[in-house]
């Protein structure tokens, strides 16, 4: 009898997603869907859609899930969690969504060290309405409302929500990571089975924040992306654990 | 019977809402409605219910639509400005086919305005106020007896049709005391197979949801809140009528206001004058059928607002213009005095009256 190697997780139902050819949204959706089969959570997980190209999340994970306004998946992951403390909570947001116009709620619900687990997709871009620069942009990144590349003196530099967060005290676990490649993808889904754990035990807010591709909007073929993002994003967006509590790696 | 004890509006409308068996609230602070968010902060650990204060009136919605979404009894309150700020969620969780609890306790707008009351979001309240085609349910009540008693009952009509419910109240209602009753605890218990509660041993996930990318699907999930609209306005239209069969002066007027312009009913009747008072209850469904009926009875109508005349076209829409329709309002937290509307009534029965 042959041994099956590699199957869809049952944490994602099989549907094709509408994901553009090499973006990484898909990647991070399955290691999240992975995360939730090895923990055994799927029947008590609820997700937080958020607005932007993750928009339909809620098409593709195999659990019970929340479509929320632009940026307020923080807010609503909240008030499931004060419902169902049992129950396990995640949002998953872009850069736009959570750095922008979501801003306020994802700094706060780290600052109530509110017990759910954000993966915050970073690409760098807008990528649902066609590529408007982002707070997350790079210094010089051309977007369709950045025309001439990002100028630091009209929209300042871009923000690190991962440093910024970690500086919270209700933050148990902030980290930074890519899916550029098979060791990085092995350490974004420890990152995020450890997230998950960590709201489980009680430990606080967690995040992960993912660094991602959006070859559609970067104008790049997928391969050019990832390039892209290695040579231009992991320097500005270190990879690395930037808040742990004690014996985390232990978890 | 249960003893009455003497409390004020806002607090009340607290009290009510946990008999009602809500034990989840999400609020931020502000003037006049901030006695019901520190009421809350007080007595929701004695229930062991949740109290949040969140870090603005956007956020609290947003967790009033994550608790409604997880299939609890969830309630937030405010005042003009925060509602303003609420109404995206409004929208959404109209969206979403969310049941829940909004309170607006109105002060004099617009922008960051007085403090003192206004009904000056009755356009706000009762025509949307965030984005779609959807209405809240939407009660006016006019006493604090009353506020407890819509409050209980806008949990059950909030989870009977899945639409949000608005309680509008004004700074004068909020902040007045008078005695109450609380009849026992009559919270009932409704299944939610809709929510999201995690799917144990269900098959397929539960999703709470207003997205409708194809303008076909979108058309359809309008088409269904739609049919639910008109359920709610065939059946939940409140009002009431006083002196209205032989009133050839009909004076419209709701909350607190109804109040004042009993008052003035009463002293010109009391001198001759044949007046009336028909108050909604309900501003969203508008009872316009009981006050069509009225229209054949009445000789011209007298609406009265604290706002610049905004349930007057309710009223006109009503009466299908068939009678005049005069217009007395006082705005930006100013209150109308008996007097001032008794002297609108003296001055229509002269024939100067202004609309
Ligand atoms: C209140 C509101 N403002 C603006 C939009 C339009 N909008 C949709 S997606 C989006 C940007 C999303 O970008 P991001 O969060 O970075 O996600 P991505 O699409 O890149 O995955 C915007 C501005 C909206 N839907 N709602
Ligand atoms: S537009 Fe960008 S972020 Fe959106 S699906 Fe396409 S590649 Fe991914």
């Amino acid at each position: 009898m042959a041994e099956v190697l590699f199957s869809r997780p049952k944490s994602l139902l099989d549907i094709p997603m509408h994901y553009c050819p090499g973006c990484h949204h898909g990647i991070i959706h399955r290691l999240v869907a992975e995360v939730l089969d090895e923990l055994n959570v799927r029947e008590r997980t609820i997700g937080i859609a958020p607005v932007g190209c993750s928009v339909l999340a809620y098409e593709y994970f195999n659990c019970d899930m929340m479509e929320a306004a632009h940026g307020r998946a923080p807010a609503v992951a909240t008030g499931v969690k004060r419902v169902l403390p049992e129950s396990v909570v995640f949002t998953y947001q872009g850069d736009g969504d959570l750095a922008a116009i979501g801003c306020a709620e994802i700094i706060h619900a780290a600052v109530r060290g509110e017990k759910i687990t954000t993966i915050f997709v970073n690409n760098a871009i807008y990528g649902m309405t066609g590529g408007q620069m982002a707070p997350t942009s790079l210094e010089s990144q051309v977007t369709t409302t950045s025309p001439y590349g990002r100028k630091l003196s009209e929209s300042g530099m871009p923000i690190r929500m991962s440093e910024m967060i970690s500086t919270i005290d209700g933050a148990a676990y902030i980290t930074r990571v890519a899916v550029n490649n098979p060791a990085n993808m092995a350490k974004a889904k420890s990152s995020i089975k450890t997230a998950f754990q960590l709201q489980m035990s009680g430990a606080g807010f967690s995040m992960v924040e993912v660094l991602s591709t959006c070859p559609t909007n970067w104008g790049m073929t997928p391969l050019e992306a990832v390039k892209w993002l290695e040579q231009n994003m992991i320097p500005y967006y270190p990879l690395g654990v930037f808040k742990t509590p004690e014996g985390v790696a232990k978890v | 019977m249960a003893e009455k004890i003497l409390m004020k509006g806002n607090e009340a409308i607290g009290e009510a809402a946990i008999v009602a068996g809500c034990r989840h609230y999400f609020g931020y602070p502000i003037t006049p409605q901030t006695e019901l968010t520190e009421y809350m902060a007080r007595r929701m650990p004695q229930v062991n219910g949740v109290f949040l204060q969140a870090e603005s009136e956007i956020a609290a919605i947003n967790m009033v639509y994550g608790a409604a979404g997880a299939g609890a009894r969830a309630m937030t309150s405010s005042s003009s400005p925060g509602i303003s700020l609420k109404q995206e969620g409004i929208s959404y969780i109209a969206g979403a086919e969310l049941p829940c609890v909004i309170v607006n306790i109105q002060r004099g707008g617009p922008g960051l305005g007085s403090i003192q009351p206004a009904q000056s979001d009755y356009f706000q309240a009762t025509k949307g106020g965030g984005h779609g085609d959807y209405h809240c349910i939407v009660l006016a009540p006019n006493s604090v007896q009353e506020l407890v008693d819509v409050t209980v009952e806008s949990f059950d009509l909030a989870d009977r049709y899945r639409n949000p419910v608005l309680i509008l109240g004004d700074g004068a209602l909020g902040q007045m005391m008078e005695p109450v009753e609380f009849r026992a605890s009559v919270a009932t218990v409704v299944e939610k197979p809709w929510a999201a509660v995690g799917m144990k041993n269900r098959n397929q996930p539960n999703i709470i949801n207003s997205l409708h990318l194809k303008a076909d699907e979108q058309e359809q999930h309008n088409h269904k809140l739609q049919a639910r609209y008109a359920a709610i306005t065939a059946s939940e239209t409140r009002c009431e009528e006083l002196y209205t069969d032989d009133a050839e002066l009909t004076l419209v007027a709701y909350g607190i206001t109804s109040r004042i312009a009993r008052t003035a009913v009463e002293k010109a009747r009391g001198e001759g004058m044949k007046v009336g008072l028909f108050r909604p209850i309900s501003l969203w469904p508008f009872p316009s059928d009981q006050l069509f009926s009225t229209a054949s009875r009445t000789k011209a109508f007298l609406t009265i607002e604290m706002s610049a005349g905004q349930m007057i076209e309710d009223v006109k829409l009503a009466i299908r213009c068939s009678k005049p329709v005069y217009f007395y309002g006082r705005y930006g937290g100013m209150i109308p005095s008996p007097r001032e509307i008794y002297h609108e009534i003296v001055k229509i029965f002269d024939g100067k009256g202004g609309r």
